[in-house]
């Protein structure tokens, strides 16, 4: 009984009814290669964040900055571009740039001591402001279709959208790094009781640390990933994104005061966010119920565990 | 703070050295934000002393008197350990559906428009505060969710629409832009509310107890405070103040589509940060967090006198959060090391 009342369970149940749902109302084409394609494309920017701020919320932190990063790195794109720099130095460039912005968060956040929250809010508005000020209300499109096409063409003889496969092998490699190594053991560690993990030899500050330093190195790859399927880089690229990678973590049975959650959890809750949404889009459904669809899905989340809580003391 | 002294065990002479320390600690920040304001004013003036005309003046003030009304509203919830990143979009939702009240219905009278914005208000507020107390999950995804649902909810209720100035009736945009001896009303709306909440949590028990709960929550409970109570009440307030903030909002621009106030939310929390409210609760004052939403719009007047491109403004917002809440930490850090050393043991 207990296994069954998993979260995880709920998602993967969740996410056949959207499908079986999906499949129903349009008549097949939900599941055909070309809509998973496209909804594969639509969430290749979240499930990239989702990963590593599933490891920074499991240790009782968070990273509301993530998605001005990724404006950062686009507008960053996009002048270095006009500047004339090749883009094969561009890119390693700007995800050192993401590392560097990831860095700064997790040296207040540690050294300081400040709070996370406290502290990605300003960032928040800091690195946004950075992008405007690198790049002001301009956008850059003219980069060689090499490039663009990573966004627009799936893996040859396949369906898989290259943000996709990007997506795939960082989560096996975060998988690895939460639920199969001491590093990962250390996170849950911190998250569940951070005074213990210091007493118990854990080096709280530096794994923080190199969890801000991933998030926004992995921000900055999900920039260069936006700027090339759009084709464009501006400075208000993914204005409001974090929302939406807060929810699909949250989504995915992450609890919000750390030490609980698994990676599978957040994909099948990146993959029920984007299918819900991708759903609503075929209904010929407005943005604006898709906005309050994201904010109910993160209230439900986060009341979930509440409720299933409840629900687990009831059965034992 | 003081309160906190008071049950420490400590000779006088030491005690009062503590004591001192820690009231300097207290002013420093309101000092602080004034000096800042001279700092950045003081060149801007040089620069271009049409700046300081009482005109210019009194549009710096008009143009902080919205996020400053805001900013009260979210220090209560603040003190409260909590945080309402809601109030942009509440504050939309109330401007858009005040403003098509007004528009549809041309009889409605000034003051029932206005209390149907605060109506508007006070229901998103109870909403977040029921989510708060009642599902006990944190107030920042909470908020951050209806963030999300009301700003949904007024782009489907505009549907693209917007409502012009042509439509509103004289008496609302004249309470936009008329003043007393001088002063707009707007501003003295604003201080009006800023000086009952200061008497508010100064005076009232309901009022230092949003302190102790932010201070200690397990304590508060333990000492009798109806926890849920309050916190329920300070999101009430808090949309209760932006539902306000909605209406005069439409009296002073005007013109209103669904995408009144958006993202003002980041300005209201760096402006109560930069006035002193501390993000873990416990402290801070609501005059503090005004004049930090001075403080942050002076800047953005300035830029535009100093004709610095206007997109340096977030930028600036953003570090000056962080340096807030860096110098906040570092007083914290030696407040807490005099007190060790003026009580001789280190359980401070």
């Amino acid at each position: 009984m207990r296994n069954l009342l998993r979260w995880e369970t709920a998602l993967v149940f969740l996410l056949v009814v959207v499908a079986l749902t999906g499949q129903v109302s349009t008549k097949g084409s939900f599941l055909d290669g070309g809509n998973l394609f496209y909804l594969g494309l639509d969430i290749g920017e979240i499930a990239l964040i989702a990963l590593p701020l599933t490891l920074v919320i499991v240790a009782g932190e968070i990273d509301l900055s993530v998605a001005s990063v990724l404006g950062l790195s686009s507008a960053l794109i996009g002048w270095l571009w006009n500047a004339g720099w090749s883009l094969e130095t561009i890119l390693p460039t700007v995800i050192v740039v993401g590392a560097v912005c990831g860095a700064f968060n997790g040296l207040l956040v540690t050294r300081l001591g400040l709070p996370s929250l406290a502290v990605t809010i300003g960032t928040l508005a800091l690195y946004r402001g950075l992008a405007l000020v690198v790049l002001g209300d301009t956008a850059v499109a003219d980069f060689p279709a090499s490039y663009t096409s990573f966004g627009t063409t799936p893996l040859p003889g396949t369906d898989i959208p290259y943000p996709i496969v990007l997506a795939a092998i960082l989560a096996i490699l975060f998988g690895i790094a939460l639920h199969a190594s001491s590093f990962g053991r250390s996170v849950y560690a911190i998250g569940a009781n951070e005074e213990g993990a210091r007493f118990s030899g854990i080096r709280v500050k530096r794994i923080k640390l190199t969890l801000f330093v991933l998030a926004g190195a992995v921000a900055a790859i999900a920039g260069i990933v936006y700027t090339f399927r759009f084709s464009s880089a501006r400075a208000d690229n993914g204005v409001g994104l974090e929302l939406a990678v807060v929810a699909a973590v949250l989504l995915g049975g992450v609890s919000i005061f750390g030490g609980k959650g698994t990676l599978f959890g957040v994909l099948a809750g990146v993959l029920l966010l984007g299918g819900l949404r991708n759903l609503l889009i075929l209904q010929d459904t407005s943005t604006e119920v898709l906005t309050i669809v994201t904010g109910l899905l993160l209230l439900v989340s986060v009341l979930a565990p509440s409720i299933t809580r409840t629900l687990r003391k009831a059965t034992t | 703070m003081t309160t906190q002294l008071d049950t420490a065990v400590a000779p006088p002479a030491q005690r009062t050295t503590a004591r001192r320390l820690s009231t300097r600690v207290g002013r420093v920040r309101e000092l602080g934000i004034l000096v800042a304001l001279a700092l950045v004013v003081i060149p801007t003036a040089i620069a271009n002393p049409r700046f300081i005309q009482p005109q210019s003046l009194r549009d710096l003030l008009l143009n902080a008197s919205i996020v400053a009304l805001l900013a009260v509203g979210q220090t209560l919830v603040v003190i409260t350990r909590n945080v309402d990143l809601s109030v942009g979009s509440v504050l939309g939702l109330a401007a858009f559906l005040t403003a098509q009240q007004f528009a549809d219905h041309p009889g409605t009278p000034l003051l029932a428009g206005i209390g149907f914005g605060m109506l508007i208000g006070l229901a998103c507020g109870l909403l977040n505060g029921l989510l708060v107390a009642l599902g006990n999950v944190p107030s920042l995804v909470v908020t951050l969710g209806t963030l999300y649902v009301f700003r949904g909810i007024d782009y489907a209720l505009a549907q693209g629409r917007q409502v012009n100035a042509a439509n509103l009736p004289d008496a609302l945009l004249n309470l936009g832009s008329s003043r007393v001896l001088g002063i707009p009303v707007l501003v003295l709306v604003t201080t009006a509310i800023v000086a009952v909440a200061a008497v508010y949590l100064r005076s009232y028990r309901s009022g230092r107890e949003l302190y102790a709960i932010g201070s200690n929550p397990e304590a508060a409970t333990l000492a009798g405070i109806p926890k849920a109570r309050r916190t329920l009440t300070t999101f009430v307030l808090s949309g209760l103040i932006a539902g306000l903030a909605g209406a005069l909002w439409v009296a002073r621009y005007g013109t209103v589509d669904a995408a009144a106030g958006t993202g003002l939310e980041l300005q209201v929390v760096a402006a109560v940060v930069v006035g002193g409210v501390a993000i873990f609760g416990g402290s801070g004052t609501v005059a503090g967090a005004a004049l930090g939403a001075l403080l942050l719009g002076t800047i953005t007047s300035c830029l535009v006198v100093l004709q610095i491109p206007a997109f340096w403004q977030q930028a600036i917002a953003g570090a000056l959060l962080l340096s807030a809440i860096t110098v906040d930490r570092l007083l914290a850090l030696r407040l807490a090391k005099a007190l060790r050393r003026s009580e001789g043991t280190s359980h401070a």
